[in-house]
């Protein structure tokens, strides 16, 4: 009786459920990408922005620059200045310096993260490093600039907000090729 | 949907004979029974051994320093004991429970799969025996929590981390095939006449675990085949560095993680509803409200996952919708703990150990159910967030919920099992010592949790001495009270008053219609359900001679 | 409502064993910010519910059990079904949980509250130790357990703060409000002090936010509440709270110190340049006793050349230097001289008149060995 038509069907449509569900599971990582960028989640930010906004002369906000090494990577890694007072919709730059004191050359990814996270969705960059790998000779230091727009959209009760650098070493995953200048870095799967 | 089941021809000479002898009877058969049986007892060596682990943990807590166990192998022993109790002694329990139960409560030969079913048994001793084999390894077992966030799992993690990888495939394999045997043997096997409404509650709440174990034991499986890809082969779903982020797995493992708690109380609330009526001789309360609230419980399942993860930094739009859809699974429950004590109001009510582990089922599980109602407020999760109060919350959950529900249904079908009543003087001591050593154990983790204690530390400042040195004897007390009830089981087995085919006055349902211990065919010509009337909801009805 | 609840039930517990009140601690503390005690009033207000809820369901389910037994009642009541009665018990539970969903959203959003600091300090959690950085103003440490192995391993008398001390804690000031910029270098960490009702996840490769106002001062202790690996136990949090004035001073301090440490550590220093500075150094300051050819004038003044401190243990060089000898004439150089003097003149001893230790004991050497001895004491 384990035979019959209908109970082949219904194990049939459970086994397809099962599929679909692992698959959901994996389809997970690009909802999860869409709705932290939505609703910033983790203070995550969207890749290069390419519109252009006027400045609302009239506001100011407070951005605070954030650099911090990942677990073992020895980089010295830090913004050239703590914090800048900008208008939303005007377009600044602030450089981050980075020195590699050993004595080999290393590959760098840049994570941004952002914070409030509310924030998250109005800070645009237009330029950044974290766009692409980094590769510095041994002793060999770079300034790396990040130019960006804060969105005139901006909620009104934020009134500071933090850009936040964590510098990964993935050397061993990218190891970096010795001819290859530093500014030349290689485009990141990002 | 409830198929006629045809049996013309099947009912041959060659199916009614007994178990093969020897070893091959239990390697090879497709008998519900045995395999119900094989279940069971595969359960209760994971929870004597998960148990242990438990009290190499409570040794060490006993007093502020280190005197038994280094840190890394007290981390050790938290993530087996909880991947163990989770995963080897409560799911296959139930799965036992469904094997042993579901055919004789809805009429049906055997499961609908039986061949499936064997092999989903025979995967379990593999899984755990590579699970448990990663103690041995070099640099040791899992020792990143039995919720195994990234990247201390990956990148952090130690070599064995790929076996205990292989091991929830295996497990979650195993589990799909049994939730996929339990929906097809419930849609189609039933009795003629057997409507769905008319199915024992126990049934019910299976099927709806079923469907809550093929929506979310892949969703495991996926998020274990991430990490795996992640560790060997160059991926980064969740490392940041390659533009990952360690949160997706929590969102990914709690959108499993949550349904996995329902399924392990479901099938306890399941068995609750019969043991109930049948020792308050009242049918019970509210059946149709039972169903609807257990459907409610299972669907709110999949939307309060991020109520684990409170603290990661989730914004106030997301955090307010957890809050408010985690607070209103308060009322589902609250509608099924009302329906219990209904049932009990103006019955006639006797306390054999069944009963007693019901009612404190009852009780304690409410007790749990408060805790998660204050954990589900989260501005006072921040404070409760991983700290023992959620310790204290989930093994009242656990442990009177589904540890209590399992040791019912057992007291309340061991005569059908094996034919002979239990030791009720020896049942009711062993009731009274897990209830007073579970209380001991687990009520003060509330007050160490609140007072600022984390959890999965090895040492503690001398603050939390005093309840911790409470909570470790109390702990004893119920692990060393488990092994009476392998005693008892054993006692039961080997003799004792010969059991009638329906030893509780009070009970009712198909599986009281055939004789104790039950034969090892049953129901090869499905009874007709059609003249029962649904008024008796709940019990599946009575089969009156 | 009472706000004490410890008092009815840990006093009996107390009597009983007559231990002192803190480890019958019972109940979460109302804490020393606003938030704390309204996330402790949001936390009695629903204890208080679930208890009023828990007498009544168990009332009724004890009273059918002590009433409705078989040896009272033969025959049992027949009923199974009420809608009037089903339909008010789902309303009520959601009205009562309606109730205690808005003050808990009021809490919520009052945490949320993202307004202008006073204070940024950026907290990175590493295993197994916070470190902490004052945005703005060069100051930044690292935070460790200080509680020594002895205690650990039960060979000496555990402390009052036994697993909740470091060397360093954060220090910030009363009455300011204080953001908390959280990150991890490693694995996942979380950053909680019970006190503040601060507890926020420390996540690697991104930043999460919190914040706090505390009116009084005091020290604040707290754990790492996420399972981080082996020592997840044993990296403690501890913030202590100064008035707004000695708040300034310290970081004047702090500041001051890490001007120094960049002077000193701005300088690479060879062995050659040590030497020749720490012989100048050696003949003021020392060859009075010990001779320009350091063979002393036994037994008043040992000899330096081929001594066993002179050419043993560094840390123990370093420690005599510093701290002098008790009881001889050996004075603590620790104050007389600067770090670059003793680490020149230590250096020199070590290579001077034959003891070719080879040696080199630099100045930001010495300022940890003296950062380490504050710490310690």
């Amino acid at each position: 009786m384990s035979t019959e038509l209908p109970l082949r069907r219904l194990v049939l449509r459970l086994t397809l459920v099962v599929v679909a569900m692992f698959g959901f599971g994996f389809a997970l990582v690009p909802i999860y990408d869409v709705m932290c960028q939505a609703f910033g989640i983790n203070g995550k930010t969207a890749g290069a922005y390419t519109g252009a906004q006027t400045a609302d002369a009239a506001r100011e906000v407070r951005v605070q620059f954030l650099a911090t090494n990942a677990a073992g990577m020895d980089w010295e890694f830090g913004p050239q200045a703590d914090q800048l007072s900008v208008h939303p919709g005007a377009s600044t730059e602030i450089r981050f310096v980075a020195y590699n004191p050993t004595d080999k050359p290393m590959t760098a990814q840049a994570i941004p993260s952002v914070s409030p996270a509310k924030a998250a969705a109005y800070f645009h960059k237009t330029e950044c490093f974290c766009f692409t790998q980094q590769v510095l000779q041994p002793g060999e230091r770079i300034e790396m600039p990040v130019r960006f727009i804060v969105d005139r959209d901006l909620p009104a009760d934020v009134r500071h907000l933090t850009l936040a650098y964590t510098l990964f070493d993935i050397t061993p995953r990218q190891p970096p090729v010795a001819t290859l200048s530093a500014t030349a870095a290689k485009e990141s799967l990002q | 949907m409830s198929a006629v089941i045809d049996d013309h021809g099947h009912a041959g000479h060659d199916h009614h004979h007994g178990p093969a002898k020897g070893l091959s009877r239990w390697l090879l058969t497709t008998n519900h029974k045995d395999i119900g049986s094989m279940y069971l007892w595969f359960s209760f060596a994971a929870f004597l051994l998960g148990g242990s682990m438990a009290m190499v943990i409570r040794a060490e807590l006993f007093q502020p320093g280190l005197q038994i166990v280094q840190p890394e192998f007290f981390n050790q022993m938290t993530t087996m004991h909880g991947l163990i109790m989770v995963f080897g002694a409560v799911m296959p329990a139930f799965v036992g429970l469904a094997n042993w139960m579901i055919p004789l409560m809805i009429g049906a030969p055997d499961m609908a799969l039986p061949r499936v079913n064997n092999f989903s048994f025979w995967l379990l001793p593999a899984a755990f025996g590579l699970l448990v084999s990663t103690l041995f390894m070099e640099g040791g077992g899992p020792n990143f929590g039995w919720t195994f966030y990234a990247p201390l799992s990956t990148t952090y993690a130690p070599e064995s981390v790929t076996f205990f990888i292989f091991a929830i495939h295996l497990m979650g394999i195993s589990s799909i095939m049994g939730a996929i045997n339990v929906i097809a043997t419930i849609l189609n096997l039933r009795a003629p006449g057997m409507t769905l409404m008319k199915m024992p509650l126990f049934v019910w709440t299976w099927l709806i675990t079923a469907f809550l174990l093929i929506a979310v034991m892949p969703v495991l499986a996926g998020v274990v085949t991430m990490m795996l890809m992640d560790i060997h082969f160059g991926t980064s779903f969740f490392s940041a560095a390659g533009g990952g982020d360690p949160v997706l797995f929590q969102h990914v493992f709690w959108f499993f993680g949550h349904p996995e708690v329902y399924i392990m109380i479901l099938p306890a609330f399941g068995a609750v509803s019969s043991i109930i009526p049948a020792f308050s001789r009242k049918p019970l309360f509210g059946y149709t409200s039972m169903v609807y609230a257990t459907g409610a419980i299972a669907f709110l399942s999949f939307i309060v996952w991020s109520h684990h993860m409170f603290t990661v930094g989730i914004p106030l739009v997301g955090e307010l919708f957890f809050m408010y859809a985690t607070m209103l699974i308060a009322v589902p429950t609250g509608v099924k703990v009302f329906n219990w004590v209904s049932t009990m109001w103006r019955g006639s009510l006797s306390f054999e150990a069944p009963m007693l582990f019901a009612v404190a089922f009852v009780i304690l599980f409410t007790i749990g159910g408060f805790s998660g109602l204050m954990l589900a407020i989260a501005p006072a999760d921040f404070q409760y967030h991983d700290t023992y109060f959620v310790v204290a919350h989930f093994h009242y959950v656990l442990v009177p919920g589904a540890i209590f529900g399992i040791f019912a249904s057992a007291y309340y079908w061991l005569p059908k099992w094996t034919g002979h009543m239990y030791d009720e003087t020896l049942a009711k001591l062993h009731f009274w010592m897990s209830f007073v050593g579970m209380n001991l154990a687990f009520f003060p983790m509330h007050f160490v949790g609140l007072a600022g204690m984390p959890r999965r530390i090895p040492d503690y400042n001398m603050m939390f001495a005093n309840f911790n040195m409470v909570s470790s004897v109390g702990a004893f007390m119920f692990g060393a009270t488990q092994l009476l009830f392998l005693f008892i089981v054993i006692k039961c087995i080997r003799g004792g008053p010969a059991a009638p085919a329906k030893p509780w006055d009070g009970a009712e349902g198909l599986e009281w219609s055939v004789p104790s211990p039950a034969p090892y065919h049953t129901f090869q010509t499905p009874p007709d359900m059609s003249e029962v009337h649904e008024h008796r909801k709940g019990t599946g009805g009575e089969l009156t001679p | 409502m009472s706000r004490h609840p410890r008092i009815w039930m840990g006093l009996g517990l107390s009597a009983l064993f007559g231990q002192a009140q803190a480890a019958w601690d019972v109940n979460m503390r109302s804490g020393a910010t606003d938030v704390s005690r309204s996330v402790f009033d949001l936390h009695m207000t629903i204890f208080w519910i679930c208890v009023v809820i828990g007498v009544l369901v168990f009332g009724v389910m004890i009273w059918s059990m002590v009433a409705h037994r078989r040896s009272k009642r033969q025959h049992s009541a027949n009923f199974h079904e009420n809608t009037r009665v089903e339909v008010l018990w789902t309303i009520i539970p959601l009205l009562i949980l309606v109730g205690m969903a808005v003050p808990a959203t009021r809490t919520l959003i009052h945490i949320y509250d993202s307004s202008e600091s006073d204070v940024d300090v950026q907290i990175t959690g590493y295993q197994w130790k916070w470190h902490y950085k004052y945005l703005g103003e060069d100051v930044e440490f690292f935070s460790n357990l200080t509680t020594p192995r002895e205690q650990i391993n039960n060979l000496a008398p555990k402390g009052e703060h036994y697993l909740l001390e470091v060397d360093e804690p954060l220090v910030i000031p009363a009455g300011a409000k204080v953001r908390f910029l959280i990150t991890a270098a490693d694995v996942i960490h979380s950053w909680w002090v019970p006190d503040l009702a601060v507890k926020k996840d420390a996540i690697p490769g991104f930043i999460n936010e919190s914040w706090t106002r505390i009116d009084e001062p005091g020290i604040y202790r707290g754990q790492c509440t996420e399972l981080c690996g082996k020592d997840h136990g044993f990296m403690p949090v501890v913030v202590e709270v100064k008035s707004s004035e000695d708040y300034a001073a310290w970081l004047g301090e702090k500041k001051a110190e890490a001007a120094k440490l960049a002077e000193l550590t701005s300088k690479e220093w060879t062995l050659a340049e040590l030497t020749e500075r720490g012989e100048k150094v050696y003949q003021t300051a020392c060859a009075s006793c010990h001779q320009a050819g350091g063979e002393g004038i036994p037994p008043m003044f040992p000899a330096l050349k081929g001594s066993p401190i002179a050419t043993g243990d560094v840390e123990a060089h370093i420690a005599i230097v510093v701290n002098g000898k008790p009881g001889t004439a050996m004075a603590a150089f620790g104050r007389q001289l600067s770090e670059v003097d003793l680490a020149a003149v230590i250096t020199y001893e070590r290579n001077a008149w034959g003891n070719q230790t080879g040696d080199m004991v630099t100045p930001k050497d010495v300022l940890d060995f003296k950062q380490a001895e504050e710490a310690g004491q």
